[in-house]
Order: C-alpha cells, then structure tokens, then sequence
C-alpha cells in the first residue's frame, strides 16, 4: 500500500494532546506510523492547513427501512438537487434523506470516516446492510433496537440479566448489529395500541413493566456482556415541554453501574440528541430550556456521555422508532405521516418537518442545542450530532462548528430570529460567550465518540497504530478569519485518507475505499432457555421463519468482527 | 343482439396457475382468454354458456370464450381475467398517473360463434402484425 | 435417495411465505415435490422443470423464425442496443433479486435509461399516494398477533394472494389473537361477490369505480355527521354500521389491491383509502397496506429509493433521476413514442400492458430476459432465458410489507444457463467497453 507523509499542517488531535501545533502525520499499510517509519512517501503538503483524523459519528439514522420511506415518500427533498455522475461518482440526490451514495460522499466532504446508524430494526437489518453496502467510503455499524422487544420485556419484568445478554448476544449475531439501543423504552411497544408511556414509570400494556426497569436492566446486560458501546439511550417523552425531569429520571438510572468493558469506555450509557429532552414549561407557550439543569447532571457524573441533536434551521424529514412520537408530530403540523410498526420488536415514523427561524419553538431548540455543547465541562463526553436528519441534514456539522466557535455567528442568527426577545427570555444562550477551539471540537468529534463507541483503539486520533483516517481542511487557525471561513473550510476537505486510501484529493473525490461493516460477536455462556424461548417465538408470532431471520454474509462483503468473550 | 356491461380484469387463481405453467399453453387460454357474465347479461344477451363472444371497446375488440360468473351476481360487470385477451379492449389512458384505466371500460359484448380464440402468443403476435380481424 | 430442504421462500407473490418445503433429487438437479405451497407457487417450482424449457437465448430472424445464438451474443446485442438508444426504457425487475436489480442500475446509469418497474401497472397510484399523504402501516406479524378488525378493499386475496388469509390476516391466532378468525371482523368491499367476500363477515358491493365517494363517506361516518341515503350503491345504515365496526375495534387494517388503484379516480382513492387510516387512528390503532403483487417488486422500489430517490418511473436519460409519473411510466411513454429501445426483464408487459403499448414494444429494438415463453419474448427481438431466482438461484426480496427475506436455491438450473445477475454483468461490462468507461 502507498505511503504518505503528510506535512507541516496545524494538528488538532486530543488523542496525541497536540493543540495546533505544526506536525507531520505518516501513513503506512492503512495505519498511521510514525514519521521514521515510512521510506518513500507520497508528500502531502499541508503546510497552513488542519490536519485531523477522521470523524465519527456516533448517531445518524443513513440506512434502512425508515430512511428509505423518507427518500420514496419525499420526492420534494430531491428537488433541484439531483447529480449527474462525475468521475468515478455515480448518480446522486436527496437534501435531507441523500441517497446512499450521496451519504459517503458528503460525509467524506467534511472528513468524515466512520458513521454509527442510530436504529436498525431487528426484522430489516438485512434491508439495512444492503444500503451501508451501497454507502462508499465509510466504516459503518447498526444499532439494533431493544427497548420495546418482547423478549426484552419479559426478561426483565423478572430481572433476569442473564437471559436478556444471551438474547442481546443472540440477536447482535442474527443482525450483525453494533450495539445495544434503546427507543423510546415501552412507549413504542405502547403504541402498537395507539398508547405510549410518557416517563419511566409509565407501565407497558399488557407487559406490566416499567420504563425504567427497561433501561436499567438494558445497562445491566450491556455491561454484563461487555460490549465495546454502552447502552445507547433515547429515553420516553421526547419532543414535549417539560420533558426535562424524564431525561433527568432516566440519567439517574445509571447511578451506581460500573463500566465493565475492555474497549475503553468511561460511560455506561450514551444518550443521544439530548436538545429533543431538555424542555421546561409546560405548554408550546412557556417551553423554556432546561441545559443548565440537564449539563448539571451530565458535568458531575462521568458515566454517561451524550450528543447534541442540534436543530440547523432547515427543511428536514424526522424519523425515529419512537411511533407516537412521529403520530404526535403529524398532528402537530399536518404534513404526510409514515408509520410502520414491527412485529414482537418495534416500531417507527417517518414525517417532514419544518425548523423554521420564525418559529419561536424552532430558534428555542436551536439555542438549547448550542447551549448543550458550550456548557460542557467535559468535550470528550459530549458529542456533535444532528441526529440526522431529525434536527437537520448531517451536511450542516460544519456550520455547528461555526456556530459553536463562534460567538458573533450566534448573534447574527439570534439577530435574524423573529420572535428574538421571546427567544432569549426563554434560553440561556446569549449570555454564554464560550467559544471553543478546534481541539475542543475534534474531542467532541472525533476522540470523544470513538472512545464512547469502544473504538478508540481504532479511530479518532492521530496517535501511530491507529487506523490511517485523517483529513486535511483549508483552514489557517492563526490567520483571521470570518465565522463563515469555518463553514466553508470543513464543508469541503482538501484532503482525506480512509484506513490509509486517499479518497479526496484536492477536492475530487479519487476513490471509494474499501468500506467496512463493523459488528459485535458476544460469546456467552450456551442459554438453552433462551434458545427455546427464540424457537418458540419464531414459530408461533413471527411471520418469516427462525431460518430466513438471520443475516449472512454477502450482506457484509467487507465485515470487520469485535469479538467479546462473555462466557466466564 | 348486443349487451353493454361495465368491464373490470384481475387476478383468478386458475390465471396464475397457468401462467406459471406456461403462457404458451393451451390451459392459459382456458383460464383467461373468457369473459364472465351474470345470468342475468346472458339471458339479455341471448346466448348459451360457453359461446364464444366478441367483445368490443372504444379501444379495441378480442374473442373470448361467455362462461358464466364464478364470483357473482353481478350483473352489469363482466369480467375477464387479466392478460393479453383482456388488455386488448381495456382502457390504456393514464390521465397522468402512469396506471392505464384496467377497470371500468365500457364493452360491448356479442355472440361470435364462429370465430375462435385465439392463443396468446398468436392473439399479440397477430395484433402486432395487423393481422387481426 | 431424495432431500428435502426447508424454510424454502416462494418467489410467486408479494405474500413472500417462507415456509415452504421442497424435496428434491440426491443430486440436487431435479425438483421433485413442493409442500406448503398454494397452487400458483407450487406450479412456480414445478414449472422450472418442464421439459420443454428454453434453455439458450435466441433472435428473431427476418422470416419470423428463431436463431440460437450464445450468452455473449445475446449480451453483445442487448449491450449495443441499449447504448445506441438516445432513451431505452429499461422495463420490468420485480421478479428478480435485489442482487440483479442493483446490477440493472449501473446499467441504466451508464446508458441513461428509464427505468421502471411492475408497480407502474400495479401500485404506482398507491406510491403516489403515499408521496402525497404518507402511510401509517405495519408488518404482517402486527396484523396476526393484533388485529381484530380487517378489511379487504378491492382486493381479493382468495385468488390473488392465496395463503395471505391463513399466514397473516383472517385465520392466523397470534400472541393477542388467541381465538383466530372467530375473534376478528372481517369487511370487504368489492363489486363482485368474489371468493373473500364469501368468508367475510360483512360484503359491501360496491358500485364499480365509486371507492373515493365511499372512502369519504366512511370519514363522514367515523365523525357522526349526516350522509345520503345511498353512497356508492351502499345505504346509509350499512355504512354507519361499517364505520362503527373499525372505531370499536383494538387494531384495525385495512389491505388494498388494484380494484382501487387501477379503477377511475386511481391515486385519489388511495389517497382518501389512506385518510381513513389516519382518521382511525384518532380513535383506536389503524394501519393500512397495499396487497404488492410480484414477489420483490417492492425490492425495486426500494433499491431505486436509495440509489436513485424514487420507487418507480425513474428517469436517468438526462444524466440524473428524474421522476414524473404520467411523463416518465412506461405505459405513456411508449404510447408517446418516447423511447427507443425496449429492455424488459422480470416481467411480462406482452401480456399485461394495454395493447396499444405491446404494439409499440414490437416496432422497436427490443430484448427480453425470461425464464418463460411469454407474449413479451413473442415479440421481442431477442429471447434471453435465465434461472428462475427463488428456485435456480437465491437473492434477497422484500415481501408486501417492505421486510427482505433471502430466498433460496433449491435446484441447479439446466447445464449453462445463466441468472438474471450474470447476464447482467456481462452486459455493464461491454455497456462500459462500447461507451469507453
């Protein structure tokens, strides 16, 4: 493979402590190395540019059954967008759900090299590795969900940890699925009868369990397995005013549960687009941020980690296994809704949505976003998403940095909002001056989530022996610039390298690498039980048969395995 | 003598049956190159069971076999299964949803004795040709 | 010695059972029975074993006869024709694999192709609908283990989908369904008596091509407001009655087939068929779902959906996806003579195309890819026979309800005889070799 030498840019990279400093990054074999280590490198000039390593996203929903209900249904999002091929790029289109063509090479434009898909539904994972298949350039994983399964449910009813890893082992297997996540826990389940359950002591129909003894037993097992991510959160009640004391109960429901994992991680639960869970009030008329309170907990307790879900004030299509969620939406606004609800697993919605800057709801959530990050204490637990493409398109991460980097773009958006006064009466926003820097935001890009995810032996630095992910952006951070440089800047990466392949160059996109699918092996203990309890399943309320369930291997073309070993 | 019914095609299970057996076959014919009419449309139209009939739209004519209703009454409807004798007459408009107008033409159907049905690869090889009556 | 191989997936319907069994000779060239199946799918298997299959691909000679040639031949001419093409109209894909459809994508997008599926036919109105108004639905595993109210809305599965009542729908008991059939209510609406109708508890016969006016009126119904004496051949009471059934149930849905989406009115009655839907949902849980007909035309508009954005009608002749039903489907094309080269594969528009497009199929160049002799290789100018995907060859498709299950093979296919993937292939390459890419 061809080595590279990247040199003399300005180095932002947590992983090596460097703070901007001039560095030269090798690359060899798809690894970096240090820079004696390579003979004959291709130079890359990177003299008055940012280097640094390749972005991970923790939580975007690219791939699977309700993302492409959002492309068919939404003809409109590929309004005046649509591409020709180019070069070696084929056809593209799609704003807000981008085909899945677009999607890697979008990312790839930001320097970014590995995306997690925040939900896979157990009976679609197939569907769901046909479209990472069809994504260039990017190592994937898939969150299968677990919050609402039956299986789940009745496990934990009787707090039987053991059973519930078995199945969680089982089940990763069967859909080659990353980690374990949580939706809504019960609520969905809730919705098959048009119900939900609106905070953690809320009782499931039917299934007599709560909640919270969802979400604490689904830690339990995660840390029981040692699974390289921890339980991966989108607690009840989300989207409501007032919703902040749910979020809060559903925090503290990890208090006391130790990380058991040799990946690296500190948390034993991530949870995800915390601006969706961080209203006060009580009504659409008095909705207030809540960050304080919610960055309150997350700052003093350093088992969890989380991520944004920063509205960017755009068009956008919402879609998440939270069914009633979506159902409540629709009624909201009264655009088109899709639902589909899963056998004995899930659910989900899919409808568009409107972040409009006249809309006093829509600029609070876009503060409360904002304020999320600014108030961290900690950046390496607090994550930069959109939850694409709830809260806006993922293409729109470079203008968070600007927006996160600085203060005179804030005031100009805040300055643009219709119902401003109302707006700053209701938000803590603009009376933060905190301005971060780029080693703060590749921590909260690129270190923090690949640490959480269990990956850091992989991704998100610089440091030699790990994977050669590294882009080199148009940006002189110690020349001035305008906020809108920053945008501009990592919108469009001048260089990037996947696992050591340059895939940009100059701009152009050369190559669309050797895309991996990364999934979890968990050995456990044999659970013949659960094994019979599966069969049972299987024959008597799905409708495909055990045999045709699992996924195999051609789905996978290029799968990279972490095996965890839970039989002691 | 001439009846007008309204006509509607779809699936019949003997129509996938003999598809699957093979369109070239005899009992594809059998299956699908018929018209079913209510008792009621056959006593208008003064003909026996199992006559054959031509069957005439704005959009084309076929022979097909009368047989009488399996799924009725109805009288008024008259239905061939779908295929090619079918979507001879059928109406191919779309009004700009792309979907021809498969149920809901109006025919007009009469007694054809004489005149046989045709196969269908030789009904759309024949029509293709111009070579139908 | 005989096998017999289980979990066998049907490639005949958009039903997709997964649960057939098929035996099979030791050597695993011959199919021998088939358990489980309804009888179009056990015709299916059986089918691939007739004797007098076509085994090579074959052109239409000047005198109208048939000449032998080979896979490369046929790959050679489809490739030519395709590139020569301003605008070939790449037709079909519904029964195939998703594997083959991908293929068939790249190929569209090197020549700048329209490619449509099945569902221009069949549910295109109902994916229009959905773009207008969307769709609350499920899986087929929701309706068995929940729903207790069901009904069949121009659509007649007894003939069409003909294990869909015992597997999903009517019959099955589930987890909350412990009493089957006798614990659900079963309506359709039909003009005609059809066999499901018989075993329903209620058969609204419709006047033929009147569904949005009784669509609406149940709306009316749902919220108690005043109706005509007579709606679409229905009285009054009935629909009260009808509506009042739904509201009263735990989960009801509703599945619809082409009597509302072939019929007058077209993508406005899915549309009000869908409104219902959502207007029940303020009352119980409600679902919606189209009966898909081929077995994996549902898999076209999915791949479609994430390579181009669209489920069908998808345009690529300008050198990105266009989409505009009513300009861009294959039936309006041909009779516009907007198209200049016909593909068809996974389908037979020779037979189930209006005929004033086979007509025009005929006066162009054409190729068709089939397994069988249809009407479609009748007038094509070139027959290329391929494995049976299901039978000769595995690969994923999605059943009615958008879940993928990878079907099986069970039987080699006769000695040299490629898959609808292969051929394909073969044809991206030499579309690259011609168009030097």
């Amino acid at each position: 493979m061809a080595e590279f030498l990247i040199k003399n840019g300005f180095v932002f990279d947590p992983i090596l402590g460097i703070k901007g400093d001039v560095a030269d990054i090798a690359i060899k074999d798809g690894k970096i190395v240090e820079t004696s280590a390579v003979t004959k490198p291709k130079i890359i000039d990177a003299a008055g540019k940012t280097v640094m390593a390749g972005g991970v996203d923790i939580h975007a929903h690219v791939a699977g059954p309700k993302v492409n209900i959002g492309r068919n249904f939404r003809p409109e999002d590929k309004l005046f967008n649509c591409t020709p091929g180019h070069g070696i790029e084929r056809m593209q289109g799609g704003f807000s759900v981008p085909t899945t063509i677009r999607t890697g090479y979008n990312y790839a434009r930001m320097g970014y090299t590995t995306v997690m898909e925040a939900a896979m539904p157990p009976l679609y994972a197939r569907h769901t590795h046909e479209e990472m298949r069809d994504t260039p350039i990017l190592d994937q994983g898939a969150y299968p969900v677990f919050g609402n399964n039956w299986f789940v449910l009745e496990y934990l009813k009787n707090h039987e940890i053991e059973n519930t890893a078995a199945y969680i082992a089982w089940l990763l297997r069967a859909t080659k699925g990353y980690a374990v996540k949580v939706v809504n826990p019960g609520g969905t389940e809730a919705w098959a009868w048009g119900l939900n359950c609106d905070n953690v002591h809320d009782p499931v129909p039917y299934f007599d369990i709560t909640p919270a003894q969802i979400i604490k037993g689904l830690i339990e097992a995660n840390e029981y397995l040692g699974l390289p991510h921890s339980m991966h959160m989108h607690a009840n009640n989300l989207g409501n005013p007032g919703n902040y004391t749910t979020t809060l109960d559903s925090f503290k429901l990890s208090e006391g549960i130790k990380p058991n994992s040799k990946f690296g991680r500190d948390q034993v639960m991530h949870h995800t687009h915390v601006q969706f869970h961080s209203y006060g009030g009580d009504s659409w008329a008095n909705v207030e941020s809540k960050a304080k309170e919610i960055m309150g907990y997350v700052n003093s307790h350093d088992n969890i980690t989380i991520d944004m879900g920063q509205v960017t004030l755009d068009e956008t299509t919402t879609m998440t296994a939270d069914g009633p969620f979506e159902h409540h939406l629709t009624e909201l606004n009264h655009l088109k809704w899709a639902n589909a609800d899963v056998e004995l697993e899930t659910g989900s919605g899919v409808v568009p949505y409107i972040y409009s800057p006249n809309i006093k709801v829509c600029a609070i959530q876009w503060c409360i976003g904002l304020e999320l990050a600014l108030l961290a204490k900690d950046p390496m637990r607090v994550f930069m998403t959109t939850d694409h493409p709830n809260a806006g398109p993922f293409i729109r991460y470079p203008r968070i940095m600007k927006w996160l980097m600085s203060q005179e773009a804030r005031e100009q958006q805040i300055d643009a909002f219709k119902y401003k006064d109302k707006v700053i009466d209701a938000t803590n926003l603009a009376g933060i001056d905190r301005e971060l820097d780029l080693y703060e935001i590749a921590q909260m890009t690129r270190a923090g989530p690949a640490k959480s995810l269990g990956l850091a032996h992989m991704y998100g630095g610089l440091a030699p022996g790990l994977e050669a992910d590294v882009a080199v952006f148009d940006f002189n951070p110690n020349e001035s610039y305008v906020p809108d440089d920053i945008e501009n800047a990592f919108s469009n990466a001048r260089h990037l390298f996947k696992a050591g392949v340059q895939i940009i160059s100059d701009h152009e996109i050369v190559s669309n690498g050797n895309k991996r699918t990364l999934w979890v092996n968990a050995r456990v203990n044999e659970n013949p039980q659960v094994m019979r309890d599966v069969k049972e399943k299987f024959l008597r309320y799905y409708t495909v048969t055990l045999n045709n369930y699992e996924v195999s291997g051609h789905y996978l073309p290029n799968p990279y395995v972490i095996e965890v070993d839970a039989t002691q | 003598m001439a009846i007008r019914v309204n006509l509607i095609t779809g699936r019949t299970i003997q129509q996938g049956v003999s598809m699957e057996a093979g369109k070239e076959k005899p009992a594809y014919t059998t299956a699908c190159g018929i018209i079913e009419l209510d008792p009621a449309d056959f006593k208008k139209l003064g003909a026996f069971r199992n006559t054959n009939v031509r069957v005439t739209s704005n959009y084309g004519s076929v022979i097909v076999k009368a047989v009488e209703a399996t799924q009725g009454p109805h009288p008024g409807v008259a239905y061939i299964p779908m295929g090619p004798w079918a979507n001879m007459i059928v109406n191919p408009n779309t009004y700009s949803t792309g979907m021809p107008t498969f149920k809901g033409t109006p025919v007009e159907v009469e007694v054809a004795k004489s005149e046989p049905v045709l196969g269908s690869l030789e009904l759309v090889r024949k029509g293709c040709r111009g070579e139908l009556a | 010695m005989t096998k017999t191989i289980t979990d066998v997936v049907c490639p005949f319907c958009g039903t997709l059972c997964d649960d057939l069994e098929v035996v099979v000779s030791d050597d695993g060239k011959k199919l021998l029975e088939v358990y489980n199946a309804c009888a179009i799918g056990a015709e299916k298997f059986l089918h691939s074993q007739a004797k007098d299959r076509i085994t090579r691909p074959r052109m239409r000679q000047e005198d109208g006869s048939w000449k032998e040639i080979s896979y490369d031949e046929a790959a050679d001419y489809t490739a030519r024709m395709l590139a020569d093409a301003k605008k070939p109209l790449m037709y079909g894909w519904s029964s195939t694999n998703c594997e083959a459809q991908s293929v068939g994508s790249e190929i569209g997008e090197a020549v700048g192709a329209v490619m449509d599926n099945t569902a221009t036919v069949c549910h295109g109105t109902s994916l229009i609908a959905v773009q207008d108004i969307g769709i609350p639905s499920c899986t087929l595993g929701e309706v068995k283990n929940r729903a207790d109210r069901i009904l069949f809305w121009g659509c007649n599965p007894a003939h069409a989908h003909p294990r869909h009542m015992s597997r999903y729908s009517i019959f099955p008991r589930g987890f909350f369904t412990g009493k089957g059939h006798t614990g659900r209510k079963v309506i359709v609406v039909d003009p005609r008596v059809t066999d499901t109708a018989r075993v329903a508890d209620v058969h609204l016969q419709i006047e033929q091509g009147h569904d949005y006016e009784l669509l609406d009126a149940l709306r009316v119904a749902f919220k108690g407001e005043q109706l005509p004496d007579v709606v679409a051949g229905i009285p009054k009471a009935k629909i009260y009655e009808v509506a009042e059934t739904l509201k009263s149930g735990r989960f009801a849905i509703i599945f619809f087939g082409m009597g509302v989406t072939q019929s007058i009115g077209k993508n406005h009655n899915i549309d009000a068929a869908i409104a219902v839907t959502r207007d029940l949902n303020e009352y119980t849980k409600a679902a919606i779902m189209p009966m898909r007909g081929h077995y994996n035309v549902t898999g076209s508009g999915q791949v479609w959906g994430w390579q181009f954005g669209f489920p069908f009608a998808v345009d690529l002749s300008r050198g990105f996806a266009r989409y505009n039903p009513g300009e861009t489907t294959s039936n309006d094309l041909l009779r516009r003579d907007e198209v200049d080269a016909v593909f068809v594969l996974g389908s037979d528009p020779g037979a189930h195309f209006p005929f004033s497009s086979v007509r025009k199929i005929y006066d162009l160049p054409s190729v068709a890819v089939e397994p069988h002799e249809t009407p479609t290789t009748e007038i094509c100018k070139v027959h290329v026979p391929v494995a049976f995907v299901g039978v000769e060859v595995g690969g994923c498709a999605y059943r009615m309800d958008n879940v993928p299950i990878e079907t099986r093979k069970v039987v080699d296919a006769p000695e040299g005889m490629m898959t609808d993937e292969e051929f394909l292939k073969s044809v991206l390459m030499r579309v690259r070799e011609i168009k030097g890419v």
